[in-house]
């Protein structure tokens, strides 16, 4: 048999209630992959014995005749889902040491239907970057390395970098990550793994640490897109405790999964084709078109003339929501409090922000500070949020005529750490095919469509109506079936 | 609009974030840098759009008026830096 932790969720969960192996030998597998594999930064805290926990349950409870959707099936979480008991720190020095009292719903709902944790996953800090270079616990090493011998250690993409880089090296089977701008999606383009951004409100943001409200999503990230479909079947679901949580029922994704396009318009739009793309990422997404042409799918050109103004709409938007919601960290009621020499309250609140937080996040926090500020509001922020109405209206009119739109996920494949992390404008531009979805709510969901001359991976991106998450499912399992992507990073960690 | 040294102390204080000298000389670059390319938000034609805050339509529930929470004081303070007596307790704020 293949080594355990060569199999994803679907196989675990199948071959655990055929009795093929234990839920706990899996659990250990996992675990072991884990202390192994330290050298990619991808854990901040490992929980074996969570993880063991869960699994003695689940064989427990198979011996009595019963299994859960997920028992014996482990998994990674990022470090901004809230996890009781266990330090959730957002990657940040501000958090160090914060252990909620609470459970987010989101992996509430995963270990209720069964699964287990192997630890708390590194992450940009905040969910703040796009190639987890700002975590306070230092940079996540992707598993995957150029074919030109050099070494030089990429990028695992962000902010979701320790659940891409832990899924693609295969020391976990799945992972949850978060979404803002493209923070599930570009990871997992990078590292040659799927993930989906379900529609906003699909998944609880209760118990996540926020970033920007109005865009955040919880979502999975796994080795292919039924597994997704599994994982997010699991995540999503109305909570009252969230005031933007759709009372929905949660389709059954798993089950309805159906590479067969006939019938479906495919949208290509042209914007998109944005100056200097490489042409490696024009070959990917004319690949992903003739893809899309074999499953039977019509392919046509639409036009989203808004989607050069995202960018900068997002980077109003996310920070102003940002320096909101970060002003939380006092240092009076939980993490860091750095309180000097005769300090008045105030000083306190100032040290203990300087002190706690990252260059990135203090540099939105005070672009979101400026544009809040009175004078600046209307300029900037109202005027971001009638963008932002632009952008989704010409969404709305593309899918008039189309039914899914299809894109290449990032605009390069995974970059060298340190390449651009001196350039915040450089950095932001990574999101540029991944914003635009995420100021409109949409779901969205990056799948693996090749690899470039470096031998480094390529995502494909597909885009559906509000709550169509079924149709990016089966577009994606389309391309997934088509493209034959059986790379994986060979073992150097 | 471009921020000079002034503002960017002034942002930092309204964020409550101690910044050295340095740090506002530095910060002034990326934020005129970062300013100046959301300008071009300008060029959008906007009349008549109304800004728009909630992306998909939800409406905003009611629940019933009845104690859903609480009695969960040392959950509260669990993780405050200092607490005594019940209380989260800060450097005395009244000379």
């Amino acid at each position: 048999m293949a080594e355990l932790t060569d199999l994803g969720i679907a196989d675990i969960r199948d071959g655990f209630r055929a009795g093929d192996f234990s839920a706990r030998e899996v659990a250990e597998a996992f675990n072991d992959a884990v202390a192994s594999a330290r050298s990619l930064n991808a854990f901040i805290v490992e929980t074996p014995e969570h993880a063991l926990a869960a699994a003695d349950a689940a064989d427990q409870e198979r011996a009595a005749g019963s299994v859960r959707p997920l028992s014996g099936v482990p998994l990674g979480i990022k470090d901004l889902f809230c996890t009781e008991g266990v330090q959730t720190t957002a990657a940040s020095h501000i958090l160090e040491g914060f252990t909620p009292t609470y459970e987010s719903t989101v992996s509430e709902r995963l270990f209720l239907a069964g699964a287990g944790m192997l630890g708390k996953l590194n992450m940009d800090q905040f969910a703040m970057g796009s190639s987890n270079e700002t975590s306070y616990f230092g940079n996540v090493i992707s598993p995957w390395r150029r074919n030109d011998g050099g070494n030089a250690p990429l990028a695992p993409g962000g902010s979701s970098g320790g659940s891409s880089a832990a899924v693609a090296a295969r020391i976990a089977p799945g992972a949850t990550g978060t979404d803002t701008g493209g923070s599930i999606r570009q990871p997992a383009a990078f590292t040659g793994i799927s993930g989906i951004k379900p529609t906003y409100g699909r998944c609880s943001r209760w118990g996540i640490v926020a970033f920007a409200s109005s865009l955040d999503q919880a979502g999975p990230m796994a080795r292919d897109v039924r597994d997704c479909a599994i994982l997010l079947e699991a995540m999503a679901g109305f909570d009252p405790k969230d005031a933007t949580s759709l009372d929905t029922p949660v389709p059954e994704w798993e089950a309805n999964l159906s590479s067969d396009l006939k019938g479906k318009t495919i949208g290509i739009p042209k914007e998109y084709r944005v100056d200097n793309m490489p042409g490696e990422i024009e070959a990917l997404w004319d690949r992903g078109i003739e893809l899309m042409k074999d499953a039977g799918a019509n392919v046509i050109e639409v036009s989203l003339p808004h989607t050069r103004y995202a960018l900068p709409t997002y980077y109003i938007i996310a920070p102003a929501e940002a320096s909101s919601n970060l002003a939380r960290y006092d240092g009076v009621r939980y993490g860091l409090r750095d309180l000097p020499d005769g300090a008045n309250l105030q000083d306190m609140y100032a040290a203990t922000r300087a002190d706690g937080f990252g260059a990135e996040v203090k540099r939105r926090i005070l672009i979101g500070t400026y544009v809040l500020s009175a004078g600046f509001y209307d300029a900037y922020y109202t005027k971001a949020q009638k963008v932002r109405a632009l952008i989704v209206r010409d969404f709305a009119e593309a899918f008039e005529k189309c039914d899914l739109l299809l894109t290449p996920t990032a605009p390069s494949a995974a970059f060298a750490l340190g390449e651009k992390s001196d350039d915040p404008l450089a950095m932001y531009l990574n999101d540029v095919f991944t914003v635009p979805s995420s100021l409109a709510g949409l779901p969205a969901m990056s799948v693996p469509g090749g690899l470039d001359q470096a031998g480094l991976p390529l995502g494909l991106q597909l885009i559906g109506r509000p709550l169509d998450e079924q149709g990016v499912l089966n577009a994606a399992l389309a391309i997934e079936e088509r493209a034959g992507f059986v790379a994986r990073p060979s073992q150097w960690w | 609009m471009s921020v000079d040294t002034e503002t960017v102390r002034k942002i930092a204080s309204l964020a409550r974030i101690a910044v050295t000298d340095g740090e506002v000389e530095a910060m002034t670059g990326e934020l005129n840098n970062i300013l100046g390319w959301v300008e071009q938000l300008g060029e959008v034609d906007t009349d008549g759009i109304e800004p728009l805050a909630a992306v998909i339509p939800n409406q905003l529930r009611l629940r019933d008026d009845v104690i859903t929470d609480g009695d969960v004081r040392d959950k509260v303070l669990a993780n405050a830096p200092q607490a005594e007596h019940g209380f989260f307790t800060v450097p005395k704020v009244i000379e």
